[in-house]
């Protein structure tokens, strides 16, 4: 039976080893707390803008004339109308954007990961870092000086979608070098010695292993480039009616929307302003998490 | 991964990717692939070269035809025949706005970043970041009317009268006329702009801390903040600077939420170190005038604007990337 009594425990514990000093505890504490505030602070306005767009944004969305309508012959005084022209612009805006920026994006990182080394691939890696910082206003800037200035072109809908490019392009190519990265080399050594050329097995190994991670990678630079305003501002102007064309005329969308009635007092326009943030938070927040979720099913991860 | 910011400082470091050149033939299509993807590559390089080339092309001409010295003059007229415009103005104002947006973010994105990752349980940690992450998928036109339109009282009422009631003895924070939004207002939207990115970042090269470091500490019986200053924030610290340039970079750049809120000063406003004053930034000046762009010599004076921000955030950028480059020279 006394075999089975615990060992008793020493009653001393040596000094070294002691729970640490009274300072030394009350500082640890301290830290505890402010870095849980830091995390609270955070939070803070995150929620307050989303309270804040949907307690005045909320109740125009549910009119399904919001989904429906366009803001033709509708003036600031009188209620009604919708957001269809601004939602189908930025969808329009954005398609092409992605359709431009996608083979780009994933060609310039199938180079960094499979092909580069070397002089250029760092200098391709250091612009796409700096591509990453250039402001959207600089952007719109240089497209504006090519195209209106030099070309002498109006400003329509696919020169908003080129400027919004050079923001997209960077976060399509970091993504997806990530993604590249993490496919694991035994696949690409498999397919070698199967004698598949690396062609092949770049675009039936590499890139299908690899696949949901860029979709969410071209998911969260859509998200980004949806809620530029400034290349709006300099090469969209603003029109209250449907225009699907790209190539004529002004085309609407919701940042440019937003804008146009900002400044406004009253409350009809006041509540489109607001519910137009919504949307575009919406539509944003939607591509957000759609892109997480992607990335929930992928096959390689770190 | 911080693809939300579309920057990451953990992948310029190489993580031994795949073999290269191995596994090419020589064939029609390993040479297409290869081609397609060199192309690529060096678009992207000859797209940012030639932003810089046509900025600097089409402000050449207005540059020459500018009456007053470009750097040193305060005044940004391009009215009438004669073009008078000089940076002085909207530089301090970028600058000034962008750097306090910085000096409050980086505490509390430091303090999130370790909350994050060493501090929240395991189960919590990852819908936290996703929290953070979300709020840089709010639009920043969003941030702007949210600013201009809700946070301006709370914000006079709670923090710029105060400050300048305690603090107006300095010139910093002497109170204006101004009664719309003020450069602090901008500051504080900035730094919740910039804190999703900085924090992205910290988090990343915190979660990268050697394990042996902090069990090192805390088997040496350091405190779980000892551990942290000793282990975590050392082995951080480049990546956090890093982060905060290119947090940095973001709020210079920023155009409509600066926009918003900004009150612009009538033409020959008298200095002002003050941060309860207006003014605009390259970016808002831009966009205020965005509607003029109709001759070449004035759209061409903003084009000078355009790319002295070009040029400050390409420096900006430069620095994040050296810093990160350095860490990654020491860890190899």
């Amino acid at each position: 039976m006394t075999a089975l009594a615990p060992p008793e425990r020493p009653t001393v514990v040596p000094a070294g080893l002691a729970k640490p000093s009274g300072r030394r505890s009350v500082t640890n504490l301290a830290a505890t707390v402010l870095v849980t505030l830091a995390f609270v602070i955070a939070v803070v306005p995150l929620v307050w803008i989303l309270w804040t767009v949907l307690s005045k944004g909320l109740t125009l969305l549910f009119d399904q004339q919001w989904w429906l309508n366009s803001q033709r012959g509708i003036t600031s005084r009188r209620e009604g109308g919708g957001a269809y022209h601004a939602i189908l612009g930025t969808l329009l805006q954005a398609a092409v954007t992605a359709l431009i920026s996608v083979p780009i994006g994933v060609l310039t990182a199938i180079y960094l990961v499979e092909y580069g080394r070397g002089r250029l691939a760092r200098a391709v890696s250091f612009m796409v870092d700096i591509l990453t910082g250039i402001p959207s206003i600089v952007a719109a800037l240089f497209i504006y000086a090519l195209w209106v200035t030099t070309f002498g072109l109006d400003r329509v809908g696919v020169s908003v979608s080129f400027a919004l490019v050079l923001l997209m392009v960077p976060v399509v190519v970091r993504s997806t070098e990530e993604m590249l990265k993490l496919v694991p080399n035994e696949l690409r050594e498999a397919s070698y010695a199967l004698g598949v050329p690396k062609w092949r097995t770049i675009s039936s190994i590499v890139l299908p292993t690899a696949f949901s991670g860029i979709v969410t990678g071209v998911l969260l630079g859509l998200a980004r480039v949806m809620g530029e305003t400034a290349p709006l501002l300099i090469l969209g102007p603003y029109s209250k009616s449907i225009n699907t064309d790209l190539f004529h005329g002004f085309m609407a969308a919701l940042p440019t929307m937003i804008n146009q009635d900002r400044t406004e007092a009253l409350q009809p326009a006041v509540e489109r302003v607001w519910a137009a943030a919504l949307t575009l938070v919406l539509l944003v927040m939607a591509l957000n998490i759609l892109g997480r979720v992607v990335a929930h099913f992928s096959s390689v991860r770190k | 991964m911080s693809t939300i910011t579309g920057a990451s400082v953990v992948d310029t470091v190489d993580q031994g990717g795949p073999p290269a050149g191995g596994g090419s033939t020589g064939r029609l299509g390993d040479r297409l692939m290869a081609g397609a993807a060199k192309g690529a590559g060096i678009l992207v390089i000859g797209l940012v070269v030639l932003v810089g080339a046509f900025l600097l092309s089409r402000a050449a001409p207005a540059l020459a035809a500018n009456q007053a010295n470009f750097v040193t003059t305060r005044v940004f007229s391009v009215d009438g025949g004669t073009l008078r415009f000089g940076i002085v103005d909207l530089l301090w104002v970028t600058v000034l706005s962008s750097v306090i947006a910085m000096a409050l973010a980086v505490p509390v994105a430091i303090g999130v970043a370790l909350f994050i990752t060493q501090y929240a349980p395991r189960r919590l940690a990852t819908p936290a970041a996703y929290l953070i992450d979300l709020l840089a998928a709010v639009p920043s036109i969003v941030y702007g009317l949210w600013g201009a339109k809700v946070l301006l009282q709370p914000y006079r009422e709670h923090v710029q009268d105060p400050l300048a009631h305690a603090l107006g003895w300095i010139p910093l924070f002497r109170s204006t006329s101004v009664s719309a939004g003020t450069i602090l207002l901008v500051s504080i939207v900035l730094a919740i702009m910039i804190l999703p990115i900085i924090t992205a970042l910290s988090r990343e090269v915190f979660a990268q801390t050697p394990v042996a470091h902090k069990e090192g500490a805390l088997a040496l019986g350091a405190t779980r903040w000892e551990m942290i200053r000793t282990a975590v924030l050392p082995f951080g610290r480049p990546g956090v600077i890093s982060a905060s340039m290119l947090g940095l970079g973001r709020a210079l750049g920023e155009t409509i939420a600066v926009t918003i809120i900004l009150s612009t000063l009538p033409g020959g406003a008298p200095w002002s170190f003050s941060v309860f004053n207006g003014g605009e930034t390259f970016a808002s000046r831009i966009a205020n005038n965005a509607a003029e762009f109709d001759t070449p010599a004035k759209t061409g004076a903003f084009i000078a604007a355009g790319l002295v921000l070009f040029l400050l955030t390409f420096a900006v950028n430069a620095v994040a990337r050296i810093v990160i480059e350095r860490r990654k020279a020491f860890t190899e």
